[in-house]
């Protein structure tokens, strides 16, 4: 295997299983930016696959064919949005602690998204779906010589979704007057407050709009990975978010970049049993090899990462 | 047939009420079937649930026939415990033995020191492993012969490889995932001596995207099939297949422990399964402990032989010739010419007398 075609199954790899990270990540920093600690980020991603894999198969059976995945991911982001509201008043309007209740989001989703499997289909899993999304080449990009081979080809279109998602995101946060004010009722929610923003109210923005980003990863990853849904189909996705939007210190293209990384790192730990030269490295250092690159990474390159100054602090009005 | 198989099954049961019926009017006389009815059985499913179209499931209905064979009463003649977590397995073990069940069935090599644990606070419980070899007089192992089933899938796929390449895919590393690796090598290497199988483990069984990254690398280097044996982490083999089945390569997967064959729909990437019938291995064992003959303390393995593995009954995909030596094998396994390898120096061993 030559240097190019290590490459050519490395990338694409990477780029696949970063898809579902990214979105369930770049929810996080919304809810996380308007200062609501949400690790319920792991039951949110697996009640958004639970619905696409519930979806996809009913759209099959009403002839929706090819577009089922994608009608699925907009059911499964309303769903998600809808799971996320119990987090987003229990968290803002009630003032209970933000972690417990994120906590019980993932019992809550965890249980739930079984318990309605059986109740469906009478059984453990819900049946394999027939319409995914597929991988397939870019027309045009994959002809553009090295780069398209390497980005553009065998990958699959939610892939880039997940980019350009990133992208809006960002713009979103850094260049509108309603990022903005997200932003700073995560800071400062009473300076906020005394500017006439309305806390409560965007605060459940961020909250919704994490559930419903965390439902379409998880959908995602039904649509073009797993393609059922089990008990063991999240399992521990959602944290590998979470640790992807502090590791890209609360920002979107920093989760984007940490979701890349984490893919990269486990697609070298797989490929890499079968590729001359890194075959005769014992494999337990390629097992282990994901884990390591990110202590080494969030140890020696990421540097200090400051979270939003109210994360985690309900705001209580005229409290100072 | 449908049809047919309800009015059995109808039959069956009205049989088996009349006949109950008959048991318990008598009661003091006939001690013998006063007897059977008492006897209970119940297992414990380990965390992939009753339903999991696997070995639970078929854990389930091998005991669910035996307790309709034996007119027993769901749930109370027979029934199953749910495990959510490892640490249910203990508590439901215990429980069960305290409901005076006659026989426990532990599903699932997962729980092995859990029973082994449980046998030995219990010694006058009797306990049944599937997939495991455990310590204690008091428990009955249940293992199969995953080699020689591999072995079969293996010449399939040994003869219908264009490549000369194919694939193996591993859960967890362990004794007994190497049972199916050595069988297939073994298979594969007998079909067609120039074939190169590449062979990589997970080291999960319930990471899809990890089984699609190996799925896509053994196909990227030219194997045209794989063999999975890793349950969760298979299913990602499945979609790396589709996937380059629908772009036009012509890729084939092969499925483990049960008939995997709706997997592989639509674009009918499975070319065959190797199952193993737990069930029958389950009903089987039952009934010896029924008639007073419970292999407590003994390994009990069910090969060819006792059709306790074998390749699926959806065989669309296989070619007439693959069948025939399937089924050439298959009676040499049987009566002992050819002895399948199951660890890395049989392996070796065989291939050497291979030459």
């Amino acid at each position: 295997m030559s240097f190019m075609d290590i490459l050519a199954l490395i990338i694409p790899a990477a780029i696949v299983s970063a898809a579902p990270l990214i979105f369930t990540a770049l929810g996080g920093v919304f809810s996380e930016r308007s200062g609501v600690v949400n690790i319920g980020l792991e039951g949110l991603m697996l009640f958004g696959a639970f619905t696409g894999a519930v979806t996809i198969y009913y759209g099959e059976q009403f002839g929706l064919d090819g577009a089922a995945p994608w009608v699925s991911f907009v059911v499964a982001m309303i769903v998600g949005a809808l799971f996320a509201s119990i987090h987003a008043v229990a968290s803002i309007s009630l003032k209970a602690d933000q972690v417990v209740s994120g906590v019980a989001i993932n019992f809550l989703a965890a249980g739930l998204a079984i318990f309605l499997t059986k109740k469906i289909f009478n059984a453990g899993q819900t049946p394999v779906i027939s319409e995914r999304i597929s991988k397939s080449d870019i027309p045009f990009l994959s002809d553009i010589p090295i780069i398209g081979k390497l980005f553009f080809s065998n990958a699959y279109l939610t892939s880039y979704l997940a980019v350009f998602v990133a992208l809006i995101v960002w713009y979103v946060l850094y260049k509108t007057p309603f990022g903005l004010r997200l932003r700073s009722v995560g800071e400062h929610p009473m300076a906020a407050d005394t500017m006439g923003i309305n806390v409560k109210k965007m605060r459940y923005v961020g909250v919704l709009l994490s559930g419903a980003l965390a439902g379409l990863g998880g959908a995602v990853y039904v649509a073009s990975i797993s393609g059922n849904f089990t008990h063991s189909t999240i399992t521990g996705q959602g944290f590998m978010a979470l640790a992807a939007m502090i590791f890209g210190k609360w920002h979107p293209l920093g989760a984007l970049g940490a979701a890349l990384f984490f893919g990269l790192a486990q697609a070298i730990s797989i490929s890499g049993a079968q590729i001359p030269g890194l075959q005769d490295i014992p494999k337990v250092f390629l097992l282990i090899a994901p884990y390591v690159l990110t202590i080494l990474a969030l140890a020696g390159l990421v540097g200090r990462a400051d979270a939003p100054k109210a994360l985690g602090t309900p705001y209580e009005k005229g409290k100072r | 047939m449908k049809k047919k198989l309800g009015l059995m099954v109808t039959a069956m049961l009205t049989a088996g009420t009349i006949l109950a019926g008959c048991g318990s009017s008598d009661d003091g006389k006939s001690s013998g079937g006063g007897e059977k009815k008492d006897f209970k059985v119940a297992m414990v499913t380990d965390t992939g649930g009753v339903d999991d179209k696997s070995f639970n499931q078929s854990a389930w209905e091998g005991l669910t026939k035996f307790g309709k064979d034996n007119s027993l009463e769901e749930s109370k003649g027979y029934k199953y415990l749910q495990s959510t977590a490892q640490s249910d397995y203990k508590p439901n073990l215990n429980s069960l033995i305290r409901q005076k069940y006659d026989v426990v069935f532990g599903i699932g090599f997962l729980m092995g020191t859990d029973v082994e644990t449980v046998a030995k606070q219990q010694p006058d419980a009797k306990l049944a492993i599937v997939d495991m070899v455990v310590k204690g007089d008091n428990v009955a192992n249940i293992t199969f012969s995953e080699h020689e089933g591999s072995f079969l899938v293996g010449l399939v796929a040994g003869m219908q490889s264009k490549s000369n390449k194919v694939g193996f895919v591993g859960g967890v590393n362990s004794e007994l995932i190497k049972k199916f690796e050595n069988g297939f090598k073994a298979g594969v290497l007998t079909a067609n001596p120039k074939a190169e199988v590449l062979v990589q483990y997970a080291e999960d069984f319930n990471k899809a995207e990890k089984g699609q990254q190996i799925a896509n690398t053994f196909y990227q280097q030219g194997a045209d099939v794989i063999y999975h044996a890793a349950g969760g982490t298979g299913m990602g083999v499945f979609t790396e297949a589709k996937n380059r089945k629908k772009n036009g390569e012509d890729v084939w997967v092969i499925g483990v422990d049960r008939d995997q064959h709706e997997e592989g729909m639509p674009e009918n990437v499975t070319l065959t399964s190797m199952v193993k019938r737990v069930d029958q291995a389950v009903y089987e064992v039952s009934e010896q402990a029924m008639n007073g003959k419970f292999p407590g303390g003994k390994i009990v393995e069910f090969g060819l032989k006792e059709d306790g593995v074998g390749i699926a009954p959806t065989q669309e995909n296989v070619e007439e010739k693959s069948l025939q030596s399937v089924e050439d094998f298959k009676k040499k396994i049987i009566a002992g010419e050819v002895k399948v390898p199951k660890t890395d120096a049989e392996f070796e061993e065989f291939k050497k007398n291979l030459k």
